[in-house]
């Protein structure tokens, strides 16, 4: 099934396929959120955003709208 | 014989303890300045390597990549490019740590790619146990052609084995470990053919950055190497993803973590801390701890320097040769000095609550907190460290805006930011609140002093957001809004960073601010002290006219006579009309006036002009002669509805030069100064007279 991290419930994880490359900051990228890279979604701030985020072993927050930018698939063994 | 020292530049990501190994390299031999022309910190500091080599350590801005997105990480390959840069190094020290050293790597793989001698150095290896990673070592060193040291720089281990790498940096390897060009080799080779005696990597710096420092044309470059924007990101998208693989490949072979012992305390405190109910209560009891803590603690050290200098003027006024030497020592120099030295004792906790929280990497939760409330008004998450950090100084805060990446954002932030206490109004609000407001405690604990405080920081801090609210509305600005933070592991702050910090900081308010506030101190003891013939001059025959010269009160008269025809005197009458309906005299309106350069001269203007006034035989503190101060109707000069005029007035008007001079380089044009000066003063004007009119 493929979701955006938007979409992801606290604690799920999934493997990040795509992005519009125009748009998503270079700094993320650096970060490792890049396409084969697992993600994880930590937590959520208070009114829906930001969201926060293990990818690659990086600890980072990212707004909602970008969140949206980035397609993942879930990866059913990875969430027992 | 000593040699020319090895220049040594500190490289690597934020929170990777980068600045602790700076303070174990360097101690206290330490300077800091700034990058010509631009406000970034450059700190330089010595270091001994042994007992004949010397190396100058300069510690660059954190940065998590050479592509750099903002002036500080400019600042990384502006020096690294210019290899006529007198600060051009001749080894470079990637700092890493233990648990984030994939991500680390990029950086180090970058700037390898420059074939500069590089060291790696791995930190916060004591926590390599706790987390179950071990480390191949000479394997590594191979695989990443370079020299690793592993480091604690808070336990204080293998410092040594750095500096031994860098006396001997000449063995370093500096080949590349990776080939990046491979992701588009057509392209690099053309790129190649054409400038062959520069390296590839450099030119791709030169391509997808802002820098030039190749000598080459640009515009040549531009023309047949560019590519759209799109392209170009697809190809640094190509070239992370490579880097990447070749660290995904290193240290699958020299890294072993057993996963069992990787618990993530991090996210576990994180679902605390970040909570939607207890992150904000955590947040609160934070702040309101740091409020009542700097107000309690240093009002003890605060009151003994006020009453030592007050007392060291009326010993130097009766125990040195009375003449008008001895009168600019005990009534410009002395109090002048004790007005600067005053502020130490808040500036010096402000500092230190700032930096334990930067260090153990709470202020990062803050603004994960904090995004979503603060974009209502049209602040990011991110302006939550300039508002914070400007209750000690808006002028490191302001520049502290600069990784706000969207303008909007950190324009906003910058024009709002000034309405923060700082500390410089601090000493104002101390001695007025003293005045005015009673020592009483509610429910035993909580001062009410306190809490008049706590409520002129909510007021400045309210002011900030109504300001930038009212700014998202006017300012027509688009531009594109991303965020990204990182959040670090949560760290006991070290003890030395912090020190060090406090020193530094409070050492260049001393001398930085301090300058003004003495030199404004003897001017007005000169105007206060000198006047016009016809009157000044002429003081003691006009006096004993009414009053008789043997009458006790004969001094008195005379002095204050003097006063207030005075060159000082005359300039406050001049302008008394103007700030008569705010409940202000001449005396206070002089204190206003001088004090638009920097709030904090008010108090020293004040104590300089009483301490004119009074004939010298009473060792008063400036707290007890603006409690003495009576008007010409017997009541006391500091009422209430004055002190509250007053506050209010200090709390919004833009009395800093400096700040105004901060905003004008960040925003690179006087419109945004003389904005804030105008709107701020106005606001500040209105609502004094506001607050005096319905109180009296």
């Amino acid at each position: 099934m493929q979701i955006t991290v938007g979409d992801l419930k606290i604690g799920q994880k999934g493997i990040i396929v795509d992005f519009d490359i125009d748009t998503i900051p270079l700094k993320l990228l650096e970060m490792g959120c890049l396409p084969g890279n697992s993600i994880e979604l930590i937590q959520i701030a208070p009114f829906g955003c930001p969201l926060y985020f293990n990818v690659n072993d990086s600890h980072v927050a990212i707004r909602l709208e970008t969140a949206k930018e980035i397609k993942v698939v879930i990866n059913p063994k990875n969430n027992d | 014989m000593t040699k020319d020292p090895i220049k040594v530049a500190l490289i690597g990501n934020p929170n990777t303890g980068k600045t602790s190994v700076f303070n174990q390299l360097t101690g206290l031999h330490q300077q800091v300045g700034n990058y010509p022309g631009i406000t970034v910190e450059k700190k330089i500091g010595a270091c001994k390597l042994n007992e004949t080599t010397k190396a100058t350590i300069i510690d660059l801005p954190g940065t998590y990549s050479l592509n750099a997105s903002s002036i500080d990480e400019n600042v990384v390959i502006e020096l690294l490019m210019n290899k006529k840069d007198v600060n051009y190094p001749d080894v470079v020290v990637v700092v890493s740590e233990v648990e984030n050293l994939k991500r680390n790597l990029l950086l180090f793989t970058q700037i390898k790619d420059l074939e500069i001698p590089t060291v790696l150095v791995i930190n916060m290896s004591d926590r390599m146990q706790l987390k179950g990673i071990e480390l191949n070592i000479p394997l590594l060193e191979k695989e990443l052609q370079t020299k690793i040291a592993l480091v604690s720089s808070r336990k204080n281990i293998g410092i040594e084995k750095i500096k031994k790498l860098i006396l001997n940096y000449k063995s370093l390897p500096t080949k590349p470990c990776l080939n990046a060009s491979s992701i588009d080799p057509e392209y690099f080779d053309k790129l190649k053919k054409a400038f062959p005696n520069q390296l590839v990597y450099k030119l791709w710096l030169v391509i997808t950055q802002d820098v030039n420092f190749l000598n080459l044309d640009r515009n040549e470059m531009k023309s047949s190497f560019t590519k759209s924007h799109a392209d170009l990101k697809r190809l640094q998208q190509k070239e992370t993803i490579k880097r990447y693989q070749f660290i995904n490949e290193t240290l699958k072979l020299g890294q072993k973590i057993d996963q069992s012992k990787a618990s993530d305390i991090r996210a576990k405190l994180d679902r605390v801390i970040t909570h939607k109910v207890f992150g904000y209560l955590i947040f609160l009891v934070v702040l309101f701890g740091i409020f009542q803590s700097i107000f309690d603690w240093s009002s003890i050290p605060m009151d003994f320097i006020d009453s030592s200098f007050a007392n060291l003027a009326s010993y130097a006024k009766t125990n040195l040769p009375a003449g008008e030497f001895t009168n600019l020592i005990s009534e410009g120099i002395i109090p002048g000095i004790g007005g600067i030295l005053i502020f130490i004792p808040q500036i010096a906790f402000l500092f230190l609550f700032i930096s334990v929280l930067e260090e153990s990497g709470y202020m990062s939760r803050v603004v994960f907190l904090m995004d979503k409330i603060m974009r209502r008004y049209g602040l990011s998450g991110k302006s939550i460290v300039p508002l914070i950090s400007g209750t000690a100084c808006a002028i490191p805060a302001i520049m502290g805006a600069r990784n706000i990446e969207n303008w909007k954002e950190r324009l906003i932030t910058i024009l709002v930011t000034p309405f923060i206490t700082c500390s410089a109004r601090l000493p104002v609000y101390a001695i007025l609140i003293s005045l005015i407001i009673p020592k009483q405690r509610i429910f035993g604990f909580l001062s009410l002093q306190g809490l008049t405080l706590m409520g002129l920081y909510l007021l400045g801090f309210g002011m900030a957001l109504l300001s930038a609210y009212i700014l998202n509305k006017v300012l027509k600005i688009s531009s594109k809004s991303y965020f990204v933070v990182e959040m670090p592991s949560y760290k006991i702050p070290l003890f030395k960073n912090v020190a060090i910090n406090i020193i530094e900081k409070t050492k260049a308010f001393v001398f930085g601010a301090g300058k003004i506030i003495l030199a404004i101190s003897i001017v007005l003891w000169f105007l206060g002290s000198h006047g016009p013939d016809a009157t000044f001059g002429n003081a003691q025959n006009i006096v004993s006219q009414s009053i008789k010269t043997t009458d006790p009160n004969y001094e008195n008269k005379l002095s204050e006579f003097k006063l207030e025809h005075s060159y000082i005197g005359t300039i406050g009458k001049y302008i008394e009309p103007a700030i008569k309906p705010l409940g202000y005299d001449w005396k206070i309106g002089i204190a206003v006036v001088s004090s638009f350069a920097a709030r904090e001269v008010f108090v020293g203007t004040l104590a300089t002009i009483y301490s004119v006034g009074n004939h010298g035989d009473e060792e008063a503190t400036i707290k007890e002669q603006m409690k003495n101060e009576i008007r010409e109707d017997g009541s006391k000069t500091f009422n209430f509805a004055t002190g509250i005029s007053l506050l209010i007035y200090y709390a919004l008007a833009m009395q800093c030069i400096s700040t105004l001079a901060i905003v004008k380089k960040e925003t690179n044009s006087w419109k945004w100064p003389l904005v804030q000066l105008i709107f701020m003063s106005g606001l500040a004007y209105l609502s004094a007279l506001l607050a005096y009119q319905i109180l009296q």
